[in-house]
């Protein structure tokens, strides 16, 4: 089993100019992820929940604090962490399976084997026929199915995922819920979610972490058993329309609207 | 749980109505096409031309008339002028005007790459590039010629200066505007930086890459003409330069249209070379 831990993290963007000043986005976050664990981070614009994917991944360091990975502090991007992006990221120039099998071309598989492994894992994401597809000509699911394939071609430990779902329309959204779910369960990993939904994160996740805006602060670490239901069989339709879930989606809007006030929060 | 299939019915109006275009009388009147008039206008040209040939208005030696024009051509084809067929002529432009491309992208990419991804970089080419930039060719072709002598190396060595400037500034637009998340997805799954430099950061410019080369292409070419003008034995430019020289006006003029011609064909070359390297560019 690995860990992914954040130690009295706080991340200050330093001033910039005479106009803008030392902006502290995190302050003293302590967080860990397990392989297993399905860690949905939720919070409004201004919570620092990007920031704390980006520490994560290694794109950024924190100003204080330590990230861990089995207790070894993050220096920079690693193959053990995968990420999915919001707009996909996938490369224009290179057709479907090409994409998912960029992580390997990278670790210096020859081109044969790259192949079969790219055509493997867009089977798995349900894209068997899309290999030659130009990126262009997707659809926006089946491109973050396979900005999801190309990260499973890493073979992480971590699934670091940035609100991946946040640019589908609402059919094609809770059809990805389902399979990201999938997908988290076959590949074992350790998966850390960002979102703005408050029900995407009552599916999803084996624990909810709600984070304060401005700055980010830590409010909230709540264990979910509602993604357990639904690997086991139940259709979410019913788990949605369950007393409990509707209690806990009623109980972290209050929370969420308590940490901060402003704004309309998304359902 | 029933459908609801008649809208109008439920609720009692067409709720259509409101979101379709507001009815408009349909246009009827047939519109010229563009390239009807284009073709019109060129036809008028021609014609004016042919009367006042016809007509001399001026003395034939200044002006030939389009039919004399076409028979020189027909002659440089065959015969050639000065020793060389226009086939050769045109081949000896084209040889300095590609073998300066290959020259401009083999320093003009590496040099915009280093624009367009590091402080240093941008700053000792950023002042030499825009020193470059605005000067006409033929401002420094004496120079090169005194330096480099009459001969091929001077006349590839000014166009390719004519050509690196667009080839420097579009790879560094390209290079600068390569997607931060294709950056750190590529750093995500363990590239180095020169992983990232050759799969991500240069394909992602090549479009801008191609689009530079296609608009040097152009600035090359009457680099290139400029500088046959000057100082060549072969070559388009020379030959009118030659051709006037004798008042050989009709050659003047059929030279002109060729390199017209030759002009329009490297552009739509050049394009073609853009959509079949970078489809995804102009798909979106």
């Amino acid at each position: 089993m690995s860990q992914l831990s954040f130690n009295e993290v706080s991340l200050i963007y330093p001033a910039r100019g005479r106009h803008c000043a030392a902006q502290l986005v995190l302050d003293r976050i302590n967080l860990s992820v397990s392989t297993g664990e399905f860690v949905v981070v939720i919070g409004r614009s201004g919570s620092g929940k990007t920031s704390l994917l980006n520490l994560a991944a290694g794109f950024q360091e924190p100003s204080e604090g330590k990230v861990t990975l089995d207790g070894k502090i993050i220096e920079g991007p690693g193959t053990e962490r995968a990420v999915v992006f919001q707009d996909d990221a996938l490369y224009p120039w290179l057709d479907a399976r090409d994409n998912v099998a960029f992580p390997l071309k990278i670790k210096g598989m020859g081109e044969r084997d790259r192949r079969a492994r790219g055509d493997e894992l867009l089977e798995l994401v349900g894209l068997p026929e899309a290999g030659q597809r130009r990126i262009w000509e997707l659809s926006g699911g089946m491109r973050q199915r396979v900005g999801i394939a190309r990260a499973l071609a890493a073979e992480p430990r971590f699934l670091l995922l940035d609100e991946p779902l946040g640019a589908l329309d609402a059919l094609t959204r809770s059809r990805l819920q389902i399979f990201l779910l999938d997908v988290w369960r076959k590949s074992r990993s350790g998966a850390l979610l960002i979102t703005h939904s408050i029900d995407e994160a009552l599916l999803l996740a084996t624990r909810i972490v709600v984070l304060s805006p401005n700055p980010g602060r830590l409010a909230a670490d709540i264990p979910s058993s509602f993604a357990a239901d639904i690997l086991a069989g139940a259709p979410a339709v019913e788990v949605r329309a369950s007393p409990a879930f509707k209690r806990m989606h009623d109980g972290l809007t209050g929370l969420i609207q308590a940490v901060s006030p402003e704004e309309e929060l998304a359902a | 749980m029933t459908l609801i299939t008649d809208l109008t019915a439920f609720y009692g109006y067409d709720i259509t109505a409101e979101t379709r275009e507001p009815t408009r009388p349909p246009v009827r009147r047939r519109q010229v096409p563009v390239s009807l008039i284009s073709l019109l206008t060129v036809i008028s040209l021609l014609m004016i031309w042919t009367a006042a040939a016809a007509a001399e208005l001026v003395s034939p030696v200044f002006l030939p008339s389009p039919a004399v024009v076409a028979t020189s051509l027909w002659n440089l084809l065959t015969v050639g002028f000065v020793d060389s067929t226009l086939a050769q002529q045109v081949l000896a432009s084209l040889r300095r005007v590609l073998g300066a491309l290959g020259v401009a992208v083999v320093i003009g990419v590496p040099a915009g790459l280093a624009i367009g991804t590091s402080r240093i970089g941008r700053g000792i080419l950023d002042p030499i590039v825009e020193f470059l930039r605005p000067l006409p060719p033929l401002a420094y072709l004496p120079l090169i010629i005194i330096w480099f002598a009459i001969g091929e190396a001077s006349k590839v060595t000014v166009i390719a200066l004519s050509m690196l400037p667009s080839i420097v500034i579009s790879t560094a637009a390209g290079v600068r505007a390569v997607s931060k998340d294709h950056i750190n997805a590529a750093r995500a799954f363990g590239a180095t930086r020169r992983q990232v430099t050759l799969h991500v950061v240069l394909r992602s410019a090549l479009p801008s890459i191609l689009t530079g080369t296609r608009i040097a292409l152009g600035t090359g070419w009457s680099a290139l003409v400029a500088a046959e003008l000057v100082a060549a034995t072969r070559g388009l430019g020379f030959m009118i330069q030659s051709a006037a020289q004798f008042l050989v006006t009709d050659v003047v003029i059929a030279g002109i249209a060729v390199i017209a011609l030759i002009a329009i064909l490297l552009e739509i070359a050049a394009r073609a070379l853009e959509k079949w390297l970078a489809p995804w560019a102009s798909a979106h």
